[in-house]
This record gives structure tokens, sequence and C-alpha cells, in this order.
């Protein structure tokens, strides 16, 4: 009877253990966050909502407002996004669905390579390379050439770190995330979907087009996410192309500055008590935008996953 | 009604088609899965290909339409012929192919965000073939056909989803039968289905022939037999034996044919 009414020891352990791991990844979170609005609200209880809406970033008058930084992490991860998205998809795409094998497994190793080089690489890179290439090659072109220096988007003297550098790295920067997360949901497709497309005599593009990624889209939103969340919290290598100025700007030629890369260049010299709870609520600002983000990207997914509306 | 009635007159007879297989063998990588198959599918009849699990029943029918060649590996050797073209002929457009030789898979596969009515005329916009022609009345058409009209005719804008495993298939029929296929192939369109939708796409099965050529796969020969015009056995991948359905059922020529119908394997 007993071997009936008692679970076994063991089952009930993994249920605790596993239980206790879930939790704690929950208690983890709120300690941090919660440490991190301790830490921040000097400021905050100083500044109140200046202190989002406020330009000027001042440690010697302690005056202090992240209202830049926030419009720098905002936009540069979001023109980083619109340029890498195409291109991430374009190259999932081929790899799952277009190259043969033996192709499909370079074009892997060659991603998970560029996901792996470190974040200070892409910095130097970016620093010793790619500004560079834009102060003296791209945007003269810009300005010149195509003669948009009139427009607020190039507007400006083109010093180089920018922007449009911090832009254009971080987008080269995610795009192996977005494509190896978007080359797996599109690998997740049934088969069976492909077959019944092309049973119907849909072509490999129409097959791609009706089945495959609408199928998939949910995933594919999924991946676009994951990689506007390693955009918003790149540090080392923006702040090495950005230019680190507090200062909004409309146009891409001017240099900026993010939320990560203002707390990075700060902290070691934040002796002053309101500074350092400046660059905490900073911080907390960061962490912020980024919960509301995903919650708007959860919600965009959740609106296109209702079923029974056409 | 009357006027969804009379759009219907606006489309197209259906013409069935001969089909036959000639000499037709299937391989995945070394492995031969088909041998040798020549066999000659009655237009506007029912032929039902019979055989134990593996015996390459599936294999033979994606053969038909040309869907095996996408598997990995996968190769076809021999002919098929669609009234005078061989459908394997360097010339002709396996694409082309699938258009009038349509295949409705074992299990349903609805596309999941599209409406009922989407998917119904998703082959048609896929195909270009008929293009902006009345949707409405082709949908409605089509899934009359499928029997499935009266169960959703007031939710086409559902997603699938929402429909019974029975009735996504019968959407799946109706779909492969919007694009007005001259040939129509089912793979075990019934073996994960309830006894009441059994029923029912026996019934529509039946009610499709003289309209369009019908093949199909299946390990029940109950259900052979209560559909099909004629019947086909095959074995580890060959043609035993073809024959009326009735005559194969009482009166089989090969042994092999006998002893599998009276239940000694398979």
């Amino acid at each position: 009877m007993s071997s009936l009414r008692h679970s076994p020891i063991g089952d009930r352990l993994y249920q605790t253990l596993t239980t206790l791991c879930a939790i704690s990844v929950l208690v983890l979170l709120l300690v941090l966050s919660a440490r991190i609005f301790v830490a921040a609200s000097p400021a905050l209880q100083a500044f109140g909502w200046r202190f989002l809406t406020g330009a000027q970033w001042d440690a010697v008058h302690g005056v202090f407002g992240v209202a830049p930084a926030v419009y720098g992490t905002v936009i540069s991860s979001a023109l980083a996004l619109a340029l890498a998205t195409p291109l991430a998809l374009a190259v999932a795409i081929f790899s799952a669905e277009v190259a043969p094998a033996w192709l499909r497994s370079i074009l892997e190793f060659a991603l998970d390579l560029l996901a792996a080089i470190p974040s200070v690489i892409y910095g130097l890179w970016g620093l010793f390379v790619l500004v560079p290439l834009l102060r003296d090659r791209v945007m003269p072109v810009l300005t010149e050439t195509l003669g948009l220096a009139d427009t607020p988007l190039f507007a400006g003297p083109a010093y180089g770190p920018s922007m449009l550098a911090a832009a254009l790295l971080l987008a080269i920067m995610i795009l192996p995330y977005i494509a190896a997360v978007a080359r797996e949901v599109l690998a997740a497709v049934p088969d069976a979907q492909r077959e019944a497309a092309l049973a119907l005599g849909a072509t490999r593009w129409e097959m791609l087009r009706h089945a495959v990624l609408p199928y998939a889209r949910s995933g594919l939103v999924g991946a676009v996410i994951l990689g506007l969340g390693r955009a918003f919290g790149e540090t080392m290598a923006v702040t090495m192309v950005i230019g680190n100025r507090h200062e909004m700007s409309a146009s891409l030629l001017a240099p900026g500055y993010t939320l990560a890369s203002l707390i990075a260049n700060e902290f070691a010299e934040a002796s002053a008590t309101l500074h350092h709870a400046a660059l905490m609520a900073a911080g907390a600002t960061l962490l912020l935008v980024t919960l509301l983000v995903n919650a708007l990207a959860r919600w965009l997914v959740w609106r296109v996953r209702r079923p029974g509306d056409a | 009604m009357a006027a969804a009635s009379a759009d219907r007159a606006d489309v197209p007879p259906v013409t069935t088609a001969r089909l036959a297989a000639e000499g037709l063998g299937a391989y995945y990588g070394p492995t031969r899965v088909v041998r040798d198959v020549t066999a000659s599918f009655t237009p506007g009849r029912v032929t039902a290909i019979v055989g134990p699990s593996g015996c390459g029943k599936s294999t033979l029918l994606r053969c038909l339409n040309r869907l095996h060649e996408t598997g990995r590996d996968a190769r076809t050797t021999g002919r098929v012929w669609l009234d005078d073209v061989d459908v394997y002929a360097p010339d002709v457009s396996a694409v082309a192919v699938r258009r009038q030789v349509a295949l409705v898979m074992q299990r349903p596969t609805p596309f999941p965000t599209l409406s009922i009515e989407q998917n119904v005329v998703a082959g048609l916009q896929a195909a270009h073939a008929r293009p902006t022609a009345d949707l409405r009345a082709v949908t409605e058409d089509a899934l009359r056909r499928a029997a499935l009209w009266s169960e959703v005719s007031h939710r086409l804008r559902a997603r699938p989803g929402t429909l019974s495993e029975g009735q996504q298939q019968r959407l799946c029929i109706a779909r492969a039968l919007a694009t007005s296929p001259r040939v129509l192939l089912l793979d075990e369109p019934t073996a994960s289905l309830d006894p009441l939708s059994v029923q029912k796409i026996e019934e529509l099965v039946y009610g499709l022939r003289d309209r369009v050529t019908v093949v199909m796969v299946t390990h029940n020969m109950q259900q052979a037999a209560r559909v099909s015009d004629e019947t086909a056995f095959l074995l580890h991948g060959e043609l035993v034996e073809m024959a009326a359905t009735t005559t194969l059922f009482t009166t089989p020529g090969d042994p092999r044919t006998e002893a599998y119908i009276t239940g000694r394997f398979g």
C-alpha cells in the first residue's frame, strides 16, 4: 500500500530542486532591480521627472538629466535593427531554405564565429577601420556628392565618431544573433507545411511566402527582439565609436551618447553621492526602457498569434 | 444562395485525366522504395492503393505529382503519363504538374495563420491559376464539394485551429479541389480521424468520381472496398496486382494478394 501512496523520493527531490532554481531566477531579478532603484533614489528624489526629461549632465554642478542618452540608446538601436533585420532574415532564409548542405554548414560556422567575437574587438575595428572609412569616404559622399548636407539627417560637421558609426557597428554585431535564431525558427517549421504548399502547385518562393514565413512569424519577431535587446545593452563597442557627447541631434553624423556608455564612462570617477546615484538611475532607466520595449514586442507577438481573427 | 449557385456555373467544368505510371521507380539515397510500377488509373474513377505499412504506397503516390523529388536524396526513375504528357520529361515543370495533380497529406496541414476562407483559396493564389476570379464562389463551391460548407459557412474568417481534425482534413481537401485539379491524390486521408469524420470523407471521395480522377492510399481494406472502383495491391514496392475492387477482394489472382486480404499478414 505504501508504494501506492507515496511518490518516490527522487521525484519529490527533483520537483523541489527545479522549483527552487526557477524561483531563484525571479528572486535574483527582483533583488537586482530593487538594489538599483534604492541606490538610484537620491537622484530620483532630487530631480524627479526632470531626470528623464533633462538634457543637461553636469557632474561638477550636480545637475543630471538623461534624455540625450535615452534618445541615443533608442535611436542607435532602432537604426541598427532597421539595417540588420532585412539582411539577417535574408541570410536565415538562404541558410534554411535555399543553400545546399555543405554551404549551409559553412554559413552556420561563420555566423557562430561572428557572434563569438568579443565586443571590444568590434569596437577596435569600428574605431580604426569603420570610423575613418566613414569620415574619409562615406560621409563626404553623403554630404557633398549627394548634397544631403542641407537635410537635418546629415547636417553638421562629420568628425567620424557618430550615431551613424554606432548604428552600423551595432547592426553588424546583432546580425549573427538575429540570423541564427531566425534560421532555427525556420528550420522548426514542419516539413508538412512546406509539402502542403508544394503539393498545391506553389513555387519555392510562393511556398516560403505563403506557408513558411507566416508559420514562423512570431518566432521571427522573437529573433528580432533578441537582436534589439542586445543592441540596447551593448556597451563597449558603442562607447568606442559613438562620440560620447551628451547632446540630442537629429543628424546621424553628429556624435551622441547611450545609457550604457554613459555608465561605463563615468562609473570610475563618480565620487559624489549624487553622481553615483545618477548613474544608478541611468541604469534603472536602461532597465525600464528594455522592459518596455520587450513588453511591447510581446504584445505585438500576442496580437498576431491570436486565433480566430483574419 | 441563388446568386452563389449562378456563380458556380462560371467555374469551368473539371476535366478528368488519364494518369498512368510506366516503369516507375523511387529511391531514397541508395534505397529503392518503389520498383518498376506500371499501372493505369481510370479517368473519373477512384483507385485505391492498399498494402502493408512501409510497402511504398505513399512514395508511389508522391511520385505521381513529382512531390517525391523534393525530399532529401530522393530520386525517381521511369515515366508518369498525364494524358499524353510524360510529367518527368525534361521540359515539363514540376510546379505545373502539381497544379493539375493535387495531393492531400495523411495528417491535416491547414496553414494556421490564414483564415478558413484564405486556406481554401491559398492554392489558387499561389498558382495564379484564376486571377481574382470570384474567390467567394470558388470557396463556397470547394467547401460544398468537401462536405464542409454547412459547418463553416458562418465562420469563414476563423482560423483553422478552431476546427476539429476531421474538419481540418476536409478543409485540406477543399483547398486541393479549389485549384480544379484533374487528378486528386489522397495519402491515407482518414488515418488520424474519428469514425464519423472517416465516414464523411469516404462519402466525399465517393462523390468526387466523374469530376476528378482519384488515387487514394489506404491501409484499411474495408475503406478501399467501400469507396474505390479499382484497387492496386502493393508489396515491397512492387505492384502485385491491380483489378476492379470487387474482383480483387473476391477472386484475387495472386496468392500474395489473397494472403494479405484474408489477413494472413500485414
